[in-house]
C-alpha cells in the first residue's frame, strides 16, 4: 500500500468498520455478529498496512492473498474492502440480499477481491497451501499468503491434514491468523471440543507460533511483519479477541455467535461503538 | 464405421491396457505441453500412473499423503494461482471421501481443478466393496459446472487428458484398474461432451459408457445373428450429456439399454432415464450396479456375477426390443 496510517487513524478507522458491520447485519436481519466485530482490528492492519494489494486492480498478479477461511464473518472483509475503495460503501447494505455481490457467505465468482468461495470450515489453509505452493513454481518469492481462521474451524480434520503439508514443504509463504476467541456455536471452545495447547499443537506440526492481543492493531502489524522475516517455517499467528468486541452487550457472549442485532439493539450498539464504550461523553443523539 | 476409425475390436486377440495407463501417458504429453499443468497425489502415484508425470516434472508435483480432502483443497489452491491441477487417488476416496470440499472450494468457486479417481467399478476385484467406487459418476454429475468423463479405453483416456488439461472446467475423470481391450485409435474422435456411434443399427439403441463400450459392441455383434440390429453409442461424457446424439438415435430405434460398471441410481441409467422421461419415453433397460454394494473376487467373475456382460446386454436388448412391438 502506498498510504500509511498512523496508529490512532487506523483505529478510527477499525471503529467506523465495526459500525458499518452493525449496520449491514442489522438491515440484512441474518448474520454473524461476534466474529465480524472481532475481527475488525486485524481486517483493518490487513487492508490498510500489511496486505500489497490495489483495489483498483483486484487480479493484480503481485499482490499478496488474503484467505478468509471462516466465511462467516465476511461482513468485516466486505466492510474492510469498501473502505478501502473496492466498491462504494452504500453496497454493504445489500449483504445478503437478491442479486446482491455481497453473498452472505463470500464468493469468488460474484465479487472481485474475493479469492476463493468459503463458508464450510477448515478449506482455507489448504487452499493457502496450494496457492503458496504455486507461487513457489512461480518463483515468486516475495508474495506472501494470509489466511485467517476461526478456532472452533481447527475441529476440523482438514485444518491438521493442511498444517502437516505446510510443515513438510516448510512453506514460509503462508502466513495464517487464528481468530482466538474462545467461542463457537455450541458454546466455548474448551467445552464444546477443547483445543489447548493451541501453540504446541502448531509448533509440534512444524510451525513457528506467535500469540499477540489481536485487537491491537499495532501488534498484528508486527507480528505479521515477523512473520515474513522467517524463512524457515510457516507461521501461525495466534491472534487472542474479544468476540463482540466494541459492543458491550455482545463483548465474550457466544449467543452473538451467529445472530444479527435487531433495531435496537443496533441503536445502543453503535452508539457504544462512537462513544468508545461510554468513555467519550458528550456525544449528540 | 468408417469415420469412427475403430481398431478391429471383433479380433480374438484384440490388444488391451488399463484406462489409467492412457491417463499417465495424457499427463506427461499436457505438462510438456504446458508448463502450468501441475499435479498432486494422495499415496497412489503409481497406482494412478502420475508416476511418469512426477518422474519428468518433480518440482510441479505435490505428495499429499494419505489425506484427500487436503488433495482437493490444495488442488483449488494450485487453481486459484493459474494452475491446472490434476489431483488424483482412488476413485472411493476421491471423489467419495471429499465431496463437499469439491463442491465449494472447486464447483462453487469455479476453479479448474481435474479430479483423477483411479479403480472405479467392480473390476477393482479382490479388494472388495469398499474399495470398488461405484457412486462417484452419481456424485460428481449433480454438481453444476463438473464436467464427466468415463473413458472407454486407454488410448480415449490419453486424448480425454490432453483435452481436459486444455479446458476451463472443473472435471471428473473415471478410470479403471484391470486391462481394457483396446476400442479406439488414434484417429478415432473425442471431444468432450461428444457421444459416438460406434455402430449402426435401427432396432434398438445402446448407450455405453467407460469399461462397458466394449461388452456393448460384442452384444451388437452378436444381437446381429439374432435379427436385432443394434446401434452401439459410446457415450464417455456422462455431462454435459450428449442429447442430441441420443435422442437422434432413439428417434429412429425407441428402444434402448445404457450400460456402465457403476450404480445405474444416478449414473449414466440415471441421466439417459431423466433426458428420455422428459424429451422421448420409450422402453429402456439399464444394466449396471442397482442399488448394492461390490464384493471381493476375480473381475471376469464379478462382471459376470453383476450382470455385466454383452450377454447380460443382448437379454437386455431382446427385452425392449420386444416391449415396443
Ligand atoms: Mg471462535
Amino acid at each position: 500500500m502506498a498510504d500509511s496510517y498512523s496508529i490512532p487513524e487506523l483505529e478510527t478507522k477499525a471503529n467506523s468498520i465495526r459500525q458499518d458491520i452493525i449496520r449491514m447485519l442489522e438491515h440484512a436481519g441474518s448474520g454473524h455478529s461476534a466474529g465480524p466485530l472481532g475481527l475488525a482490528d486485524i481486517f483493518t492492519a490487513l487492508y490498510f498496512s500489511i496486505l500489497k494489494h490495489d483495489p483498483r486492480n483486484p487480479d493484480w498478479d503481485q499482490r499478496d492473498i488474503l484467505v478468509l477461511s471462516n466465511g462467516h464473518t465476511v461482513p468485516v472483509r466486505y466492510a474492510a474492502m469498501a473502505h478501502a475503495g473496492y466498491f462504494d460503501r452504500k453496497e454493504l447494505m445489500t449483504l445478503r440480499q437478491l442479486g446482491s455481490r455481497l453473498q452472505g457467505h463470500p464468493e469468488r465468482t460474484k465479487l472481485p477481491g474475493i479469492e476463493h468461495t468459503s463458508g464450510p470450515l477448515g478449506c482455507g489453509l489448504s487452499q493457502a497451501c496450494g496457492m503458496a505452493l504455486a507461487m513457489r513454481m512461480n518463483k515468486q518469492f516475495h508474495r506472501w499468503v494470509y489466511v485467517v481462521m476461526g478456532d472452533g474451524e481447527l475441529d476440523e480434520g482438514n485444518i491438521w491434514e493442511a498444517a502437516m503439508l505446510a510443515g513438510k514443504e516448510k512453506l514460509n509463504n503462508v502466513i495464517g491468523i487464528i481468530d482466538r476467541n474462545n467461542i463457537q456455536i455450541d458454546g466455548p471452545t474448551e467445552h464444546v471440543m477443547p483445543l489447548e495447547d493451541l501453540r504446541g499443537k502448531w509448533e509440534s506440526f512444524g510451525w513457528h507460533v506467535i500469540d499477540i492481543d489481536g485487537n491491537d492493531i499495532e501488534a498484528v502489524i508486527d507480528a505479521c511483519a515477523m512473520a515474513r522475516a522467517i524463512v524457515e517455517k510457516p507461521i501461525m499467528i495466534i491472534a487472542h479477541t474479544i468476540p463482540g468486541k466494541g459492543v458491550d452487550f455482545m463483548e465474550y457472549d457466544f449467543h452473538w455467535h451467529g445472530a444479527p442485532p435487531n433495531h435496537e439493539q443496533a441503536k445502543i450498539a453503535l452508539k457504544e461503538l462512537r462513544t468508545l464504550q461510554g468513555k467519550i461523553r458528550s456525544e449528540h443523539e | 464405421m468408417s469415420d469412427t476409425h475403430l481398431n478391429d475390436y471383433l479380433k480374438k486377440d484384440v490388444a488391451s491396457e488399463p484406462i489409467r495407463k492412457g491417463f499417465g501417458r495424457g499427463l506427461l504429453e499436457a505438462g510438456k505441453k504446458n508448463e502450468h499443468v501441475v499435479a498432486a497425489c494422495a499415496d497412489l502415484t503409481d497406482s494412478t500412473q502420475m508416476s511418469l508425470f512426477k518422474d519428468a516434472f518433480p518440482e510441479r508435483f505435490v505428495e499429499i499423503g494419505v489425506a484427500e480432502q487436503n488433495l482437493v483443497t490444495v488442488g483449488s489452491g494450485l487453481a486459484a494461482m493459474g494452475k491446472i491441477p490434476f489431483v488424483s487417488s482412488y476413485a472411493a476416496f476421491s471423489p467419495g471421501r471429499n465431496w463437499e470440499q469439491i463442491r465449494t472450494t472447486i464447483c462453487l468457486n469455479d476453479q479448474p481443478v481435474k479430479i483423477v479417481g483411479s479403480h472405479a467399478g467392480v473390476s477393482v476385484g479382490p479388494d472388495g466393496a469398499t474399495h470398488q467406487m461405484l457412486e462417484d459418476i452419481a456424485l460428481m454429475r449433480v454438481l453444476p459446472n463438473m464436467v464427466v468423463i468415463a473413458p472407454g479405453d486407454s488410448v480415449e483416456a490419453e486424448k480425454a487428458t490432453l483435452l481436459l488439461a486444455a479446458d476451463k472446467r472443473p472435471a471428473y475423470l473415471r478410470l479403471a484398474r484391470e486391462a481394457t481391450p483396446i476400442i479406439t485409435t488414434t484417429r478415432t474422435p473425442f471431444q468432450i461432451g461428444k457421444a459416438y456411434v460406434y455402430a449402426r443399427g435401427a432396432d434398438v439403441t445402446i448407450v455405453a459408457t467407460g469399461t462397458m463400450t466394449y461388452q456393448a459392441l460384442l452384444a451388437a455383434d452378436k444381437l446381429f445373428k439374432d435379427g436385432i440390429d443394434a446401434e452401439v453409442i459410446h457415450c464417455p461424457t456422462i455431462k454435459p450429456l450428449d442429447a442430441k446424439t441420443i435422442l437422434e438415435s432413439v428417434k429412429k430405434t425407441r428402444a434402448v439399454v445404457t450400460v456402465e460398471e457403476a450404480q445405474i441410481n444416478g449414473g449414466l441409467g440415471g441421466a439417459i432415464a431423466e433426458l428420455l422421461a422428459e424429451e422421448m419415453p420409450a422402453p429402456l433397460r439399464r444394466i449396471g450396479i442397482k442399488d448394492r454394494f461390490g464384493e471381493s473376487g476375480k473381475p471376469e467373475e464379478l462382471l459376470k456375477h453383476f450382470g455385466l456382460t454383452y450377454h447380460h446386454i443382448m437379454l437386455a436388448a431382446h427385452e425392449v426390443a420386444d416391449k415396443k412391438k
